[in-house]
Formats: structure tokens, sequence, C-alpha cells
């Protein structure tokens, strides 16, 4: 796999904080609670990443595990903010064609945008709907689904902002192609 | 009156319609008025910030700018994500270069000048200012669990309105209902936010330990400040219901604790719309006072 | 004037430069010099000789070498230029090498500076003038500021050189830290065995006044010369009467006052002696918890003293001493915050629960908990429900190493400490279990490797490579959240007990004092030697030395090398009668001085005094500022700094600058 050649400068801007920083004592992953679902040790894809070895790192499911939840960025006795880091390598993993070890939260990731660039807003519906779509997980929530449309939870009509000019401008600019 | 900027952000028109429309019904029997922002937007909590960092810093900010266009100076973001989203964003404009060269339109007018605060930073103010000073329902012999969960007291740096490893101020706030706040651990761990769709069973799993410890600590309900969060534990409890002999623990929003105590019934407080009903509780607890269920 | 001019190659590192040859052509067309020449290594005996044979043969009254720093090798140059009798001011240094040769690359350019250098060190020593060093008593006396291992070194060695010693200590007793631990590494011989003989030492000896419960309030003066104000706080008690039985202590109905010597962990009296071996073994009154102090009765103390030792009207007092040498050996204290304290740039270790749960404690408590004198009596038994441990965690580096929370240093004692705790644990409890999660283990020391390895291979000591994330109390254990790094697991153990090995911070007064007295400190309140390698027990301010933790972390072998070093320093001072020192100071002209006293302001020495000046009949004209030689270090603040331009500093005067910048404006 080809990682391109500015990935390191890329993931250091994104993130402003340089991976040196960290000193490799685990305090973030003994905290994380995604941990055992994880493959690599959050603190081990820091490790590739200073090794150089960008692929390994974004080749794993743990980058996609992360519940962006914070801990380790808030224990870090280094002030190295693990979070950002995660939400880099995911953003990098994308630009740089990496197949997504964990479609399930890429999909779900790629929907929820979809319905913000297309309505400005987040609608419940819409996502779900999409996402189902996308990966053919269809049966889930079918049976809290009723409860949620009477009370009124889910509406199938999107609601949208008025003015959405600036949404398009924003997602024109910035959106990963 | 006081008056204040509200940014509502898209689970509060949804799936967290109660948490809105028990900040309003306490804002109304208050007396404080809350100026929605116009036409705002998603704040791109989680998957902006999750894929795309400059799209998760415009969002918000998108949203700071038109507050700013109305006269507003200071915005209540009850749903924790939102929160945590703009008052991340003001932190990028001024920390990161990247955002400030890539997205410097925003750095044009003072947008961080704008305070953005969340929903226990908005009782501990009217609290202070003598607003929320009166009591209708006593909650006496209550046992409440708070919980924080992630995103109202992380990353420290930015957020430092209470202590990020031992919280207490949403227990102080609830003493005004004399509810009790019981003792426990799981106070700020995750309940595993945004995976309730892609890994519903990691949120399961993560959601049980959390409910378990409350419970140990005998804790009657659990109080949150986060959709998500309340979301999670709420619908993702019926999971865990499915074991025999499961004891279920109702999940209600801070908003609505205040509010029952401000004497406001359930319904009018969305109680009614969780799916771990709370009858049973309150029942016990209510009897005397009437309080219809 | 006749001046000559030598310029040094330094080997290459001038020479591959500075075209020294030319330089020296140069430099001999320079109005008054005589003689110009270059030299391979001037500093060599040759090259020596060759400035001496040259002042001779031409007569010199003055001379430059133009070669390296003059922190290198003026005071070389300037003694040989002595030995054939010139007076050394009279010889100036052209720094060619670190301001010249080594920061440029281009050969014409640099020989340009070269000489341009030279012509401004030889227009400097046209207007030097002979000078002599400055003369000053000494006091043979020394302040020892510190009761601890440290201290009680210094102290003793200065007395059994022969001079006499004034000890300070603020607690009631000395012994400090070394006092409370259990055994020591990497030997784990018993702290209090070694210890208390010292202690006792102090106490007998005819040269050593010791002063406990008392602090140092004011330093004035300086080397050789210190005045020092101590205040000795109330004992409420007459040293001079009591005999120490020790019947005031038993009788004395508060009991409630944490003991502050056990680490909290029980209570004590309220007059009290903070440990069985105290030196001195006179009890002190804790006036904050005793009933008398409160409410004006019970006066329990009184009635059973047969010596009617006990003053309840004891105030403080103020001693002056005076002195010619401080040595600072004031020690640590231990990180103890549980939660983020206001506007504190340290934070708390919430995640842990220190200071939350009563299981979770720090390396000192544990100390307490093995030590045969300590409230367990030497058995492990964990402090809620004083049942022995079973399972028992250690984390290291709790505060050190940890920038978020305040402290990016390593502790340097703790992984030793830790492994010894750990080993004591395994001796005591045979079927328990302890953990140890590290970062790295440090241990650097005589015989320091081989004792971990022992706690590793021996004793079963599981080691664990991982910060801990958190710790969450779960009916009556201690979940402990850390992952092995070295695995890639994570980790969950279920502990009985949690022993932090919080880090060594510096005294939490230790800024005040180092103000007090005058010395530098770093960002965490350290004490800072002068230079870290070849100073480094001297502080900035001659005549005061460091000994002990206050520096830095320090273990008891360490703090004892550097006590007796310190001591050895105040030594050397007491070897001279008299004092010299450099004559290069500040001097002020009184009858152009107006008396505003910026210069007072200004002077990071307190060299700075008020003097009266007198007209013939004695009456008073004004104030003039007068430049204490003693307190002076040169710096020439006040001359910069004052506005009628009466302070000169002493071959550094403003016609001599001034021809320096000539020299360069000339051309």
């Amino acid at each position: 796999m080809e990682i391109k050649n500015n990935f390191i400068n890329d993931l250091i801007n994104i993130t402003n904080q340089n991976p040196s920083l960290c000193y490799q004592c685990g305090k973030c992953s003994a905290g994380c609670p995604l941990r055992k679902y994880m493959d690599l040790a959050p603190n081990q894809v820091v490790r590739f990443v200073q090794l150089g070895k960008y692929d390994q790192a974004l080749q794993s499911k743990t980058i996609w595990l992360c519940a962006g939840c914070m801990n380790c960025a808030a224990r870090c006795p280094k002030n190295f903010d693990l979070h950002r880091f995660m939400d880099a390598m995911r953003e990098l993993a994308i630009r740089n064609n990496v197949k997504p070890a964990d479609s399930k939260v890429a999909s779900f990731h790629s929907s929820s945008l979809k319905q913000i660039k297309k309505h400005g807003k987040l609608n419940e519906f819409g996502l779900i709907f999409d996402y189902k779509l996308n990966t053919l997980d269809l049966i889930q929530d079918v049976d809290n689904a009723p409860k949620m449309v009477m009370n009124g939870k889910i509406s199938f009509i999107s609601h949208n902002v008025k003015n959405k000019n600036e949404i398009n401008k924003i997602f024109k600019k910035l959106e990963n192609k | 009156m006081y008056t204040i900027g509200y940014y509502p952000g898209c689970s509060l028109t949804g799936s967290a319609k109660e948490f809105d429309k028990s900040l309003r019904k306490i804002c109304d029997l208050l007396g404080i008025k809350l100026v929605e922002i116009e036409d705002w937007n998603c704040c791109g909590a989680t998957s902006a910030h999750a894929t795309n960092h400059l799209l998760s810093v415009s969002l918000p900010l998108l949203n700071i700018k038109k507050a700013y266009k109305q006269g507003i100076t200071k915005i209540l973001a009850p749903c924790a994500a939102c929160y945590n989203r703009l008052v991340t964003a003001q932190y990028e404009l001024t920390k990161n270069n990247l955002v400030k060269k890539e997205l410097s339109e925003f750095l044009e007018n003072d947008y961080n000048s704008i305070k953005v605060i969340n929903i226990i930073e908005f009782f501990q103010e009217i609290i202070k200012e003598g607003i929320l000073d009166k009591k209708v329902v006593s909650l006496k012999g209550l046992k409440v669990a708070c919980y924080y969960g992630c995103l109202l007291l992380r990353p420290k740096e930015i957020i430092d309105f209470d202590d990020s490893e031992q919280p207490s101020s949403m227990e102080e706030i609830i003493k005004i209902t004399d509810a009790t706040p019981v003792d426990w651990n799981y106070k700020i761990e995750c309940c595993g936010a945004s995976h309730s769709i892609a890994h519903k069973d990691i949120v399961v799993d993560l959601i049980g330990k959390i409910l378990g410890d409350a419970q140990k600590h005998s804790a009657d309900i659990m109080v949150v400040a986060c959709p998500m969060c309340h979301s999670n534990l709420d619908m993702r409890q019926l999971e865990l219901r499915k074991n025999e002999g499961y004891k279920s623990i109702p999940i209600i929003y801070l908003t609505e604790l205040i509010g029952l105590s401000l004497g406001l019934s359930p319904e009018e407080l969305g109680i009614n719309l969780h799916f771990i009903e709370s009858r049973s509780v309150f029942e016990k607890y209510f009897s005397k006072v009437e309080v219809q269920l | 004037m006749k001046i000559g001019v030598f310029v040094c190659h330094c080997g290459e590192n001038i020479g591959k430069t500075v075209d020294c040859p030319r330089a020296a052509q140069e430099s001999a067309k320079i109005p008054g010099v005589v003689i110009s020449v270059d030299n391979k290594y001037t500093c060599s005996d040759p090259g020596q000789n060759m400035i001496k044979n040259a002042i001779k043969e031409y007569n010199l009254d003055g001379v430059v070498v133009a070669s390296c720093s003059p922190h290198m090798h003026e005071k070389t140059f300037r003694k040989a230029v002595a030995s054939v009798g010139m007076n050394p001011y009279m010889c100036e240094i052209a720094n060619i090498r670190e301001q010249c040769s080594w920061v440029h690359d281009d050969v014409e350019e640099a020989t340009k500076k070269a000489i341009d250098l030279i012509r401004i060190a030889v227009e400097k020593v046209k207007r030097n003038f002979a000078l002599t060093p400055i003369k000053v008593p000494v006091t043979k006396r020394a302040l020892v500021i510190g009761g601890g291992i440290s201290g009680i070194q210094s102290a003793l060695d200065i007395a059994n050189a022969g001079y006499e010693v004034v000890l300070v200590e603020k607690e009631p007793s000395i012994g400090g830290h070394m006092s409370q631990l259990s055994e020591t590494f990497p030997t784990l011989d018993c702290s209090q065995c070694i210890l208390t003989p010292r202690m006792v030492e102090v106490y007998q000896h005819p040269k050593i006044k010791l002063l406990t419960y008392s602090e140092v309030e004011k330093v004035e003066g300086f080397i050789g010369n210190f005045k020092v104000t101590i205040k000795k706080k109330p004992r409420y008690v007459d040293e001079t009467k009591c005999t120490g039985c020790g019947l005031c202590t038993q009788k004395c109905p508060i009991k409630k006052a944490p003991n502050e010597f056990e680490q909290g962990m029980i209570k004590r009296t309220a007059i009290y002696v903070p440990f069985p071996q105290a030196v001195p073994n006179i009890p002190v009154i804790d006036n904050t918890v005793c009933t008398y102090f409160r409410t004006g009765k019970c006066q329990m103390c009184v009635k059973v003293c047969g010596k009617e030792a006990i003053d309840f009207n004891q105030k403080e007092r103020f001693v002056v001493e005076e002195v010619g040498a401080i040595i600072v050996a004031t020690g640590y204290s231990l990180y103890k915050i549980d939660k983020k304290p206001k506007d504190s740039p340290i934070k708390g270790y919430g995640e842990y629960g220190y200071g939350i749960y009563p299981d979770v404690i720090d390396g000192l408590q544990f100390e307490r908990l093995a030590s045969a004198s300590g409230p367990t009596a030497g058995e492990i038994k964990r402090p809620s429900d004083k049942k022995e441990p079973k399972k028992v965690v250690f984390i290291q580096c709790v505060g050190s190493r940890d920038e978020s929370k305040g402290f990016s240093y390593c502790s340097k004692i703790c992984c030793m400490y830790t492994a010894k705790h750990a080993m004591l644990y395994k001796h005591k409890v045979h079927d328990g279990e302890a953990y140890v999660f590290y970062m790295d283990i440090r241990s650097g020391g005589k015989m320091y490797e081989e004792f971990v390895r022992r706690a590793i291979e021996e004793d079963d000591v599981k080691y664990i490579r991982g910060r801990v994330s958190r710790i969450y109390e779960d009916g009556g254990k201690y979940i402990v959240k850390g992952e092995d790094t070295i695995a890639g697991i994570p980790v969950e153990i279920d502990a009985d007990m949690v022993v932090l090995a919080t880090a060594i911070v510096a005294q939490n007064d230790s800024k005040k004092l180092a103000q007090t007295i005058g010395i530098p400190y770093d960002k965490y309140g350290f004490l800072n030697e002068v230079h870290p390698k070849l100073r480094p027990v001297e502080s900035s301010t001659a005549g005061v030395y460091l000994a002990g933790a206050c520096q830095a972390p320090r273990d008891i072998p360490e703090s004892v090398a550097m006590a007796s070093a310190a001591a050895s320093k105040a030594l050397v001072l007491f070897g001279s009668d008299m004092l010299e020192r450099e004559p290069t100071i500040a001097k002020v002209n009184e009858s152009t001085c107006a008396g505003c006293f910026y210069c007072q302001k200004v002077c990071a020495y307190n060299a700075i005094e008020k003097k009266e000046i007198k007209d013939r009949n004695g009456n008073f004209v004004k104030y003039v500022a007068y430049v204490n030689p003693g307190l002076c270090q040169g710096c020439g603040t006040c001359n910069a700094t004052c506005p009628s331009k009466s302070v000169e500093l002493i071959g550094y005067t403003d016609e001599q600058i001034f021809a320096e910048i000539n020299a360069l404006a000339t051309l």
C-alpha cells in the first residue's frame, strides 16, 4: 500500500501535535473502554506511526473503534491528545483510500455526513435508512422503531436549514474526496 | 428577564425531544427566555470530527457566526455533543494553525467572545442568580446516580468547570431537589456513543457495566445530560432486560429531574417518552404528593 | 605605554578560521603595541613563558592575549603576568575563539574581526589601572538549615573539623524523612538504627548549637559575614526544665490529632513528642488542638509536670547568629494532592482515587506500615479495616514524569523504594501477591540493579510495564485498570491495597526560604546549583551551599555525599582568615550622587546601602548610595541605571568602555 509522503506532516497539521510526544506508557490503552474490541492497543497505533509504519496503523480496526470518549487525552501524562490523533487517522485513512478495517463504522460516518450535506441537519431517520442500505443490516432496531415513531422521536420528514448556501460552500471546500 | 441564546441541535428535535421539551418548560416556569439561533445547522457530531477535522470546526463556527449576527453573546447548548463541538471549534480557531489558515473567514469577527455553556453550567448560573431557588416537590429519599459521560468534562484543557476525574457539579445541582446523589464509580465512563448503530453489542456491554455499578450503589434512577448517553442507556437497556432477573433503572434528563421538583408533571416533561418506564420508581416517592404518572 | 599582544592558535580551534600570523602582524601596527606574536598554544608552559619573557625584555606595562573566553584562561594569564611583577589587572583577553573562530567560517572576515577584537582590548588596556583584590574577614562558624540526614551530615562534618555549627530545624525534632523510613535500599538495613546514633551525636556535640522548632527569618551580609535572624517558635515547654519523662504526653486528654510522623494513619495527643527517638526528647504543644488554648481550661500537663516545665505564655523568640557560611539542606516533601487545587498548575490524581479511597496510600505511609516502630508494629495491614492485604499493587511515577499534572521530571528514588516496598511486603506476607506498574526501571547505583532483580527473581514480584489508567472501588477491593504494554494486553487486578509512588516535590516554603537567603530556584521550587556538573553544591550566592533533596530528588547516599561536599566547601572557606574578592565592583561618586536609590532597587545582591554625608560640623547633608564591597558582584546594573552617572564599575569604567567602542568606530 502506498501512503502519501506527506502523511506525517498532514497528521501533525491536523492534530496540532507531534506523535513523538508519546512515550508509550500505555495509560491510554489501560483506560480505553473499547480496548478489548480493538486489534491494536491505542498506544501501539501511535507506535506504528512513530516507526513510520503508517499503513499498519491505518489498517487497524482500532482507529475506527475509537468512540472519541477522550479518556486517553484526559489522563495522558504527556498531554498528547490521542482522541485528536484517532480522528485524524480516520481522516487520513479515507484520504489515502485505505479500506476501513471496520466498514460498519465507516458507513455510519459517511451516511451521517451525507445527511448533513443534504439537509444541513442530521435527520436520524434518514441516517439510519441510508446506513441500512449501505450495510444491509436491516433487522437491527426494527422492534424499537414503532415506539420511537409513535413518540414522535423519528420523523420521516426531514428538517432542513433554510439557507443552504453556506453549508454547500463548506462541503464543497472541505469534503474528503 | 434572564435571556440566553439557545442551540438545540439535531438530537433535541428528534430522539431527545423530551430534553428540549423539559428545558423549555422549566424556562417558561422560571421566566427564562431562550433565543433560538435562527436557522441553526448541525454541529457535525460525531461523524464530522471523526473523519474530517476542518469540517468539524466549520459547522459549529457557522452556528456561532449565525448567533453573532443575531447579537447573541451567550449560547446554551444542552446536548453535550453539540456543546463539546462548539467549544472545541472556538479553541481550534485560536490554537490550530491549519484551521486559522484554511478557515480564515471565521477570524474576521470575534466569534470567541461568545460564551458557550452546557446544561450544568446553565443550572449553576441560574441557581447562583437566584432564579432557580424554589422547589415544589421534595424528592427526598430518591437515590440518584449522576452520569456525566465523556463530552461534558473533556477535553480538560478546554473545559474546566469541574474536576475531570471526580466531578461533583451535577450532584451539587440536584441537591436542590432534596434527592440523594449516590457515590459510584462510572460517572465518567463512556457509553459507546455513536457506536449504538454500527456496534450495538459493544454499547450494550458498556452500558451494562455503567448501569450495573449504579445499581450496585443502590441508585433508583440515573440522571444524564447528554442525548447520546440517554439513548444508549435507555433504549439499549432493552437488550439487557432480555436477561432473566434484570432490574431496569430509569434514565432521565437533568432537566426532567429539576422539572419534577418544580412541580411539573412527568407528561409535561416528556418522561413518558422513555423506553425504560419510571412509574414504579416515582410512585414510591410521589404517592404522598399525588403526582399523576 | 608599552603593550604586548599574544595571538593564540588554540591548535586548530582558532588557527583554522583566523589567520593568526596576520592578526599578529596587523596588531603590531596599533599605537602602543611594541610586540605582537602568535603562538600555537599560549596557555601551555612555553606559551606563558613567552609572555613572561616579553614583559621583561620589552618592559611591558600591558598585555593582551587573543585567545579563548576569559572564563577559560583569564586567571591563568593574569597569574602569569603577576609572576613577573605586572599587576594582573593590566592583562586583558580578546576572545577570538568563542566569539570569533567558532562562530564563523570565512577566514578573511574572521581574521578581520579578530584584529578588531584585539584592537578593542588594546584600547582598554591603555586605560587600565592597577587593582588589588578586596580582603574581607571570615567568621568561622556555619549555619545549617534543615535537620534531615543531609543537614545532620553537614553539621557533624563541620563540627568535627573543629568549627561551630548552628543547626536549625523547623520541626520539633531532627531526623527528617529518613527517620520515617522502615528499611533502606539496597542493603535493607533499618533506617532508625543507622540514623538515631547520628541524631544523638548532633545533640551531644559541643560544637553544635541545635535550634529545633525554629525557622530562618532573615539573612543579611555576605560570604564570611552573614547575620542570620532565626525565629524560635513557642513549644510551650521550657527546654531547660523538661527532662523528657513523658508524663504530660501520657496524661493529655486530647488524643485525636492526626499524627504527622505516622502520616496521619494514627492519632496523637495535643502535647506530644513526634516519635519515640526524637531529638531533642522534649514535647511540644499543638496549640490548634490543645484544650487550654481553645477554652482556657484543662492544664492537665501542668498538673503532672514535676519540673514546672509547661509555659503557656511562651512567645515567638528571635535569635541572631553570625556565621561565615550557610548550608541549605531543607529536603523535599511528597506530592499529595487528590483534587486540582484552584489556580494551581499542579493537578491531582482523581483517577486513582487518591485521598478518596482509604486503602490507596502513598510511599511514606507504606514505610510507616512496614516499620517496626510504626502504627502496626511492622505488620502490613491496610488502613480501612486493618486486614492483611493479600494482593498489593504498587504504581510508580505518580506525579513524576507527568507534565499534565505539573511535574515533568523523574523523582529518581521511586523505582528503588518501590522494589524495596514490594520486597518487604513479600517478606512479611508470604502468601501475598505484589504487582508493580512501571514505565522504566531506573536503577543506576551501586548494587541497585541487582536489588531490583532480586525483587523480581527471588521474591516473585510481578512487574507490569504500563501506567495505570484508573482505580475503582468495588466492595472493599480496588480494581486497578492497566495495560501490559509488552504483551499488548489489558490488565485488571483486584487489589486489596494500592501504594502510589508519588513524586518528590520541593518543600512548599522552599521558594520563600530561597528568597530570604537570596539564592535561585527552578520552576518547581528546587534550589539551583551554580553549575550542574562542576559546582554541584554551591549556590550562585557566595558562601551559600546546598545539600540533599532541596536541590532535586536524591536518595540517602547521594544526600550524604552532597552534605559532606557542602561541608568541605564551608571548611575551605574557613581555611583562611581573610577572603579575597575581585576588585571589579561598583563605586559611587558621592559628590554627584543625588540619593535617588534607583541603584538600590535594581541591585540583585542587596549590595547598595544608604550612607549619611555630614559636613565638617557634623550636620547632615544628604544620603548617598554606598556599595558594600562584600556583596557587590560587579554586574554593572547600578552603573547602567544611575541617572546622574554617579556609579562606575571599577575596571569597566565608562571611559574604558567608550574607548573600546571608539576603537571600532575609527575604522
